[in-house]
């Protein structure tokens, strides 16, 4: 393993520093295949120094083996990945040193103490000596883990499991933080908190997350890749992406009146059904119409709320449905955009 | 160095499971049973361990990959790997780190057996070289089943599985040079079988004799396996 086309060396780590211009990750023609499926298509991207890029697809879209690959665990079949202008496939153990890597589903040797287990990770980072004890103290200041540092991982609730793979990403200090879902089966307390810890460290660190959940990538990424089918189908702010290609809203309205009063109503707000999911029933009101529908954007929800009311019919239910990954990636792709 | 991280944590991972207990219990409590019970001791009035160690190459078919099975297979099992193989750890201090924390936790194993020649010693006069020999060719001979038990860990990430495969392969390797199979082959092939048998190797270093051929055997096998493990890891990166 050669290192000497990097350049010179950090204190911490002895690991060669990285050139500040160029992205902290810049990935080219990314093919990867198992067996037959073709789990990555050709992805290119680039992450910004100091960034945090949401890494965004629905399950199996090929996120977590670019990850992988990326981290050092898998091999690609063809396609260049460079960490901090080193090149993973000849350069793997230095690129290793730079990257700290939360893994989906967070795994962790559960026998070992919270201690032990972020010793062995120090030293498995290379970190020597005082360094040992002062990383440890860092992260467990940072990631809130001085409650059960003493304690098995094993016996850890999985808010305080997840910060503990967390601060062993961490103990380094990493120019690059990679976090492969890393609020998976948390409780919505414990995704708060996460997230928190993850904006937190965005501020001083170049973060690459990903998430199959939109919501927590426009919580935390300033950009986005947007990833489907082993293939990148957009890149950039997410509200660009979304505005350029997302701009309609399915929403689910219940409102007491006719079907054909509805179907007028829509007419009005060029609103459109998702009539998948359209029924009509009686209730207290003579009629009431469920329909699941698509507006333009928050401001066609505005609309249909308010020529619904200027009409007489009542809103029984009006909400946006949050602009939904997959209808996103179905307006992406069938814009052609690949 | 780095191997000794990796040896550490898999020796104390160990004494942290009840398996480890209790192949540790095990061993000493069956080769000393084996010994006292069973053997002619008492009978030919001879302080010698030779039939104690002749115990040893069985235990070993049981014990090694007892020991083994773990290392590899739960590291799998339970998603660890990926962790550990994006450490900066180059392949080949893993798998040696494992191994050695294998054979470590088998030296404390043998360890505790040392209540066997120490009792012997107050009965009559032992002579140690060949009680030393066959401690040396009781490592050598772990150390080559260590090896087989970790490839075959690596394979698979079901504990029960890899040690159901490395009882099967050690008997193969304890049978192989049995006059049973070589006096079925012709001499030629015969003898080949006879220079791949665990225990003529074995039984050769407890004679009190180095003999250099078997220990070569012994590391040989040792790095046929290990180089092997490290295949089967770093194929799966390209799978």
């Amino acid at each position: 393993m050669s290192s000497s086309s990097a350049p010179a060396s950090n204190a911490a780590s002895g690991v060669p520093a990285a050139s500040s211009a160029a992205p902290v990750v810049s990935v080219r023609g990314l093919v990867k295949n198992y067996g037959e499926v073709q789990a990555l298509r050709g992805v290119d991207f680039d992450v910004p120094a100091g960034s945090v890029l949401g890494f965004l697809g629905p399950n199996g879209a090929g996120k977590t083996t670019a990850i992988k690959i990326l981290c050092g665990y898998l091999a690609a079949d063809a396609g260049t990945v460079t960490v901090c202008g080193l090149n993973v496939a000849s350069h793997a153990l230095q690129v290793k040193q730079r990257i700290g890597y939360l893994p989906e589903n967070n795994p962790v040797y559960t026998d070992m103490r919270v201690e032990d287990f972020l010793r062995f990770a120090a030293r498995a980072r290379r970190l020597r000596g005082k360094a040992v004890q002062q990383g440890i103290d860092r992260v467990v200041v940072q990631t809130g883990l001085a409650e059960v540092y003493r304690r098995s991982v094993g016996q850890c609730s999985k808010g305080f499991r997840q910060r503990v793979g967390l601060a062993q990403a961490l103990i380094h200090d990493p120019e690059l933080l990679v976090l492969d879902e890393p609020t998976n089966g948390l409780d919505p307390l414990q995704v708060v908190e996460m997230r928190a810890l993850i904006r937190e460290l965005g501020q001083t660190k170049t973060v690459m997350i990903t998430s199959h959940v939109l919501p927590e990538i426009e919580a935390l990424a300033d950009n986005v890749v947007l990833i489907h089918q082993g293939e990148k189908v957009a890149d950039g702010p997410l509200e660009t992406i979304a505005a350029e290609h997302g701009g309609r809203l399915p929403a689910r309205c219940t409102i007491a009146c006719s079907e054909e009063q509805l179907q007028e109503l829509l007419k009005d707000c060029q609103a459109t059904f998702l009539d998948q999911r359209h029924a009509s029933f009686a209730s207290a009101f003579e009629q009431v119409q469920s329909a699941m529908v698509e507006v333009d954007g928050p401001e066609g929800l505005a609309a249909l709320a308010k020529t619904a009311a200027a009409k007489g019919y009542p809103i029984l239910e009006l909400t946006p449905m949050g602009g939904s990954l997959e209808s996103l990636f179905q307006s992406l792709r069938s814009g052609g955009q690949t | 160095m780095r191997s000794l991280l990796i040896a550490k944590r898999e020796f104390f991972t160990a004494f942290d499971s009840p398996v480890g207990y209790v192949v540790l219990a095990l061993f000493p409590a069956l080769a000393s049973a084996l010994f006292f019970v069973l053997g002619p001791l008492f009978l030919v009035g001879e302080t010698s361990m030779r039939d104690f160690f002749s115990w040893i190459p069985w235990l070993l078919v049981v014990l090694a990959p007892a020991i083994a099975m773990r290392i590899w297979a739960e590291e799998r099992r339970s998603g660890t790997e990926e962790l550990l193989l994006t450490f900066p750890f180059q392949l080949g201090h893993l798998v040696l780190g494992k191994f050695f924390g294998a054979w470590a936790i088998l030296g404390v194993a043998l360890l505790f057996t040392a209540g066997v020649p120490l009792t012997l010693e107050l009965l009559g006069d032992l002579d140690w070289g060949p009680v030393l020999g066959g401690y040396v060719s009781a490592m050598l001979l772990g150390g080559a089943s260590l090896a087989i038990g970790l490839y075959l860990s690596a394979c698979t990430s079901n504990q029960i599985v890899a040690w159901l495969l490395g009882v099967v392969v050690l008997m193969f390797f304890n049978l192989i040079g049995g006059a049973a199979t070589t006096s079925a082959m012709p001499p030629s092939v015969g003898r080949i079988l006879l220079s791949l048998d665990f225990g003529e190797h074995f039984h050769s270093i407890t004679r009190g004799v180095i003999d250099f051929g078997s220990v070569a055997f012994y590391f040989g096998v040792m790095a046929v396996f290990l180089c092997a493990n490290g295949l089967v890891i770093e194929r799966r990166r390209w799978s």
